[in-house]
């Protein structure tokens, strides 16, 4: 049997040089590990302890993106008189940039959680002071009414803003056809409760259910929206399906989202980011540069999409249709 | 940096810590950070100037508890990290979210409490990033050194308050941030109080007895 030759002497490495490339191996792997420990460890921290960030392909639900080829074209003739002109928020901010805390605080959390919500079979509880209370199916309670498109603003108490096209149904015609009795002097808006289908209620951030109203002249005026889509197509899960409520002179949480009850009531309803911190949130809410929320300026906002900040608008800009309603009234107390 | 023992650590953090900040740079120029991408730049960076400045303050609670004493080599390097993601948080807001309309940034500053905590969070980091050198340390002497980096404490306090009063309601990721930094300084006041009584008892002084003369001395 033949050995292989051996190496010329020149050719064997010399022990210390060994025993230090070693050692700089060494080095070199604990440098790479520990840079990505920090590396990684920083990233999850700074996304608010989540593993990816919200804007990971991977968990975006494939529904959220398939917004009709061109909204504009197609809604375009049915823009009405109280239809803002502005570019529209595109559709996928729309439905991924929410607060709807019953899946969640973040923004992105709704959008990846609200898949529990099963939005049919649904019903909507009339109740109180009303000819005749009753149970109604939301596909049929939807069928009493045509449906309408309409374009508004809507400013977050957070000072962001969008332009959205709702597709729903005035309240006042609801509650024409209701026929409330003289002690309805407000009406009261109920979500679901039902933490399997709202995994966000199991924790105690607010006093679930999510409750808001309006006085009666308030739900009267023909702004108001019950709202069953956007975009021309069915409301996703995470903007309030099967049936929300849209106010546009107000601030965002007043558009309560997935109604089980609509209540006709004598006294002004507890609603819940009043019950959460009255000294920031007012039953009233609406939009008002003048008043600041305690903690930051209502004076700007930043329209979702848009670089610089826009002044915001009384009434967000609905002050010809409803600063008549407020005549008297100290907008400041009743902010 | 490549010196001593533990070599790789230093750079290790070093490049570590830049991560995040690049990471944001390429998701932003990609478009990928959300519908309110101001908002998102502004969230990350605060939340990693606090990281920053808690992980400096641990770094002596690490040592009187396990002895260690690797985390103090990395003290000063995250305290200028902490300062780092402080300065491009503030101009961020600065800069971007109010696109430097000093009157709002003012009004801001003096109107609201939840934005005057942060504000006065970084302009406590200032003087402690300006004195971080060795050889300011020598100008300043230990003792005055040491005595003015402790506005870190407060400044890590005014920073979890900032973050506080910023969420709508769910308060449980500042209060997390906020317990660890309350462990971190109980630490310190523990191990302050147990090297005095320590110092006492090894001179013959009944531990009582320390505590009382503690008791007058301050009261003096």
């Amino acid at each position: 049997m033949k050995l292989p030759k051996e190496p010329a002497s020149s050719e064997v490495t010399a022990e210390s040089l060994y025993v230090r490339r070693r050692e700089f191996i060494k080095n070199a792997a604990l440098f790479a590990g520990t840079t990505t420990a920090v590396g990684a460890g920083l990233i999850y921290l700074a996304s608010g302890g989540k593993a990816d960030s919200p804007e990971s392909p991977a968990s975006e639900p494939p529904k959220a993106v398939t917004a009709p080829p061109d909204p504009r074209a197609e809604l375009a003739p049915l823009r009405g008189r109280f239809d803002t002109d502005e570019p529209m928020t595109p559709f996928k901010d729309v439905t991924t940039y929410n607060n709807f805390y019953e899946f969640g605080v973040d923004k992105s959390d709704p959008s990846e959680n609200a898949h529990t919500l099963r939005p049919r079979p649904w019903s909507v509880s009339l109740e109180g002071e009303i000819k005749k209370p009753q149970k109604v199916d939301v596909d049929a309670l939807t069928k009493w009414f045509p449906l309408e498109q309409r374009v508004y603003r809507m400013r977050c108490v957070e000072a962001w803003s969008m332009v959205i096209p709702w597709l729903g149904f005035p309240l006042a015609e609801l509650i024409k056809r209701l026929e409330p009795t003289s002690r309805a002097k407000y009406v009261a808006f109920t979500t679901l409760l039902d933490s399997a289908q709202m995994p966000g209620q199991r924790r105690g951030i607010l006093d679930w259910p999510y409750v808001e109203g309006l006085r009666i002249d308030e739900a009267m005026n023909p702004l108001v929206l019950l709202a069953v889509g956007l975009y021309g197509k069915e409301l996703p899960n995470q903007n309030g399906a099967p049936i929300r409520l849209v106010v546009p002179w107000k601030y965002g949480f007043k558009g309560i989202k997935s109604i089980v009850r609509i209540q006709f009531v004598e006294k002004q309803p507890r609603t819940t980011w009043n019950l959460a911190a009255p000294h920031e949130y007012g039953f009233y809410a609406n939009v008002n540069p003048e008043v600041d929320h305690p903690r930051w300026s209502q004076a700007t906002e930043r329209r979702i999409g848009e670089f610089r900040r826009r002044k915001t608008l009384p009434f967000n800009g609905y002050g010809e249709q409803v600063a008549s309603l407020y005549s008297g009234m100290d907008l400041r107390a009743n902010f | 940096m490549w010196k001593g023992p533990l070599p790789w650590l230093k750079p290790a953090v070093f490049v570590g810590s830049l991560f995040p900040v690049f990471r944001l740079g390429a998701a932003a120029a990609r478009g990928e950070l959300g519908a309110n991408p101001i908002a998102t730049a502004l969230n990350q960076l605060g939340l990693l100037t606090l990281t920053f400045l808690i992980a400096a303050l641990a770094c002596t609670p690490l040592k009187l508890v396990f002895g260690w004493t690797w985390p103090i080599r990395i003290r000063r390097m995250l305290g200028l990290f902490a300062f780092f993601y402080a300065s491009l948080h503030f101009l961020t807001y600065a800069g971007l979210d109010q696109v430097l309309d000093l009157k709002a940034i003012f009004a801001d500053i003096t109107k609201r409490p939840f934005i005057a905590v942060g504000f006065a969070a970084f302009v406590l980091l200032v003087p402690l990033a300006a004195t971080s050198t060795d050889a300011m340390v020598r100008r300043l002497g230990y003792v005055r050194w040491k005595r003015l980096h402790r506005l870190a404490y407060l400044a890590a306090i005014l920073g979890v308050i900032h973050f506080v009063w910023r969420v709508k309601k769910d308060v449980s990721q500042p209060v997390a941030y906020g317990a660890v930094l309350a462990v971190l300084l109980s630490t310190r006041v523990v191990a302050y109080f147990w090297k005095r009584l320590k110092q006492r008892v090894s001179r013959g002084i009944p531990a009582t007895m320390a505590a009382g003369e503690t008791e007058t001395r301050s009261g003096s």
